[in-house]
């Protein structure tokens, strides 16, 4: 029935000093469809990739905007990343409402760090079973951070999480010094890159599967930003056919070393 | 001892007599605050090209006895806005723990992130218009002086009924029928005070104070002037009136004793 005696609950340490109820909070993580999220100078940038659970199902919403400056990817349990967003536009709209001030974003991810943490520290309660990207502006610039089910949370240059997402890391690390000099078009085009790393093989990015979220400066270091917008279907074909599968051979190709 | 618990505590009955149960009666409403009770006067201040500059004297009347006279009713704020309180002290005091509360909390665990000017402003507001609407208002009208997000001199006021508003120059009590006029005739408009220089200004509200000394019942000639700019705040408490004239006191004709 149960894998050991010390996963019950979600307060127990085993004798080795691990939560298991955390842990397996994290393989729902795993579960979840990948999303990647990076960032440049100007712009934070989330890709997504939806899975529908069916034919005849829509896809799942893999991206929620959660105030003017700021939005947020999951992989996971959907329903737990509703519960977080709604309580992340609650703060949003509150930090607006009460000090005319766009909320920092390392607050906000500071205040659903300090909630899941809590979740694993209660009896009775449970970790949420979701991962987090939160992308964003304030007035230090654009952020993207991680957020974990065990209430971890850390500022990242670029981040993937969800199944299959260390093909999509291992991208991310390998052109890790780009991103940060990128446009907002070059910093989108890496995420889908990077997403497209981390496909099964039989699968292919669409405009179904696919989301993309940007949020960014005007311009370096001003205050004027570009509101978090969410692009799907048909606004994302632009990029999606940039990195299709024809046009990145032609251009690797010709760098490509060939057996004599 | 008498077995019932409304009899304990209470002078026993066979002893004292019955007791006179209307001392324990508060018959009638609950009454809030209906008045000030000790009060500082006017605060003035007004905008130039960099910044902003405030200045309130540093008496607190009982009444009108001049009850307390190093009363400074300037604030700091995270050195980017200065609060300037006219009304009642006990009020003023109780604001300047909220603010030091609030500075704690927003300079705790956050890197880069400071309430600006606007910020405070907004949240005075919400603050004022919350006990006015539980019929506790805080008896106070303030001015707050800084600058907002995009550096520039942000100067408005806010009052125990949650009212707000914003002008090249302010005044709060007495100032806003005796200084107002001076101060508008140098800045009638946001144009004219971005051509003022700091010492025009600094100038212009000196003499509004000395006016106010020469004809506020309620004021003293001890002050506190602070200057905002984005570099910081320029704070001086022990400011004295130079220069007083009472010459033109003697040809004072109209009422009293010489009646032409």
């Amino acid at each position: 029935m149960f894998r050991n005696n010390y996963d019950n609950d979600s307060v127990t340490f085993s004798p080795q000093g691990r939560i298991f109820q955390v842990e397996y909070a994290s393989e729902a993580v795993k579960q979840g469809s990948v999303v990647v999220g990076l960032v440049s100078k100007t712009h934070a940038v989330l890709v997504a990739l939806k899975r529908n659970a069916e034919e005849l199902s829509s896809y799942q919403k893999k991206i929620i905007a959660i105030d003017e400056h700021l939005g947020l990817s999951l992989a996971g349990l959907a329903s737990d990343a509703r519960v977080l967003s709604n309580f992340m536009k609650q703060q949003s709209l509150s930090s607006r409402l009460t000090y005319g001030r766009a909320i920092p974003l390392e607050r906000l991810v500071s205040a659903i760090g300090d909630r899941a943490q809590t979740n694993t520290q209660h009896y009775g309660k449970r970790p949420y079973g979701v991962g987090l990207l939160v992308a964003g502006v304030d007035e230090t610039g654009p952020h993207l951070f991680e957020f974990q089910p065990s209430g971890m949370t850390q500022e990242m240059s670029a981040c993937a999480i969800g199944a299959r997402s260390q093909m999509a890391r291992t991208y991310l690390e390998r052109n890790l010094e780009k991103f940060a000099d990128s446009s907002r078009e070059e910093l989108i085009t890496h995420g889908l890159k990077a997403l497209k790393e981390s496909l099964a093989q039989d699968k292919e990015l669409t405009v179904e599967n696919c989301s993309v979220g940007v949020v960014g400066v005007r311009a370096e270091g001003k205050a004027v930003i570009e509101a978090f917008k969410l692009f799907d279907g048909q606004d994302v074909k632009q990029w999606v056919d940039l990195v299709a599968d024809g046009t990145e051979e032609v251009a690797e190709g010709e760098n490509m070393e060939v057996d004599a | 001892m008498n077995h019932l618990p409304q009899g304990w505590g209470r002078p026993r009955d066979d002893v004292y007599g019955a007791y006179d149960a209307s001392y324990l009666q508060n018959s009638g409403p609950n009454q809030h605050t209906q008045q000030p009770v000790v009060t500082g006067t006017s605060v003035v201040a007004l905008k130039f090209k960099e910044g902003v500059v405030i200045a309130a004297d540093n008496l607190a009347s009982y009444g009108s006895l001049a009850r307390f006279t190093d009363v400074k009713r300037l604030r700091t704020f995270a050195d980017a806005a200065v609060v300037g309180f006219g009304g009642d002290v006990s009020d003023m005091q109780y604001l300047d723990r909220l603010l030091t509360s609030l500075d704690t909390e927003e300079a705790y665990g956050t890197t880069g992130h400071t309430l600006n000017a606007h910020n405070l402003h907004t949240y005075l507001s919400k603050v004022f218009y919350k006990r006015r609407s539980e019929f506790n208002p805080l008896w106070n009208q303030v001015l707050v002086a800084g600058v907002d997000q995009e550096k520039k001199p942000f100067l408005a006021s806010a009052d125990l009924l949650g009212t707000t508003f914003s002008a090249p120059s302010l005044a709060t009590g007495f100032g806003a029928h005796l200084a107002q006029p001076i101060l508008r005739t140098l800045a009638p408009d946001e144009e004219a005070a971005a051509g003022l220089s700091k010492e025009q200004a600094v100038e212009a509200i000196k003499e509004c104070m000395k006016v106010l000394f020469y004809r506020d019942a309620r004021s003293m000639d001890k002050y506190s002037i602070a200057v905002v700019t984005k570099d910081g705040i320029d704070l001086r408490e022990n400011e004295k009136l130079e220069a007083q004239s009472w010459a033109f006191a003697e040809k004072i004709r109209g009422y009293g004793t010489q009646v032409n």
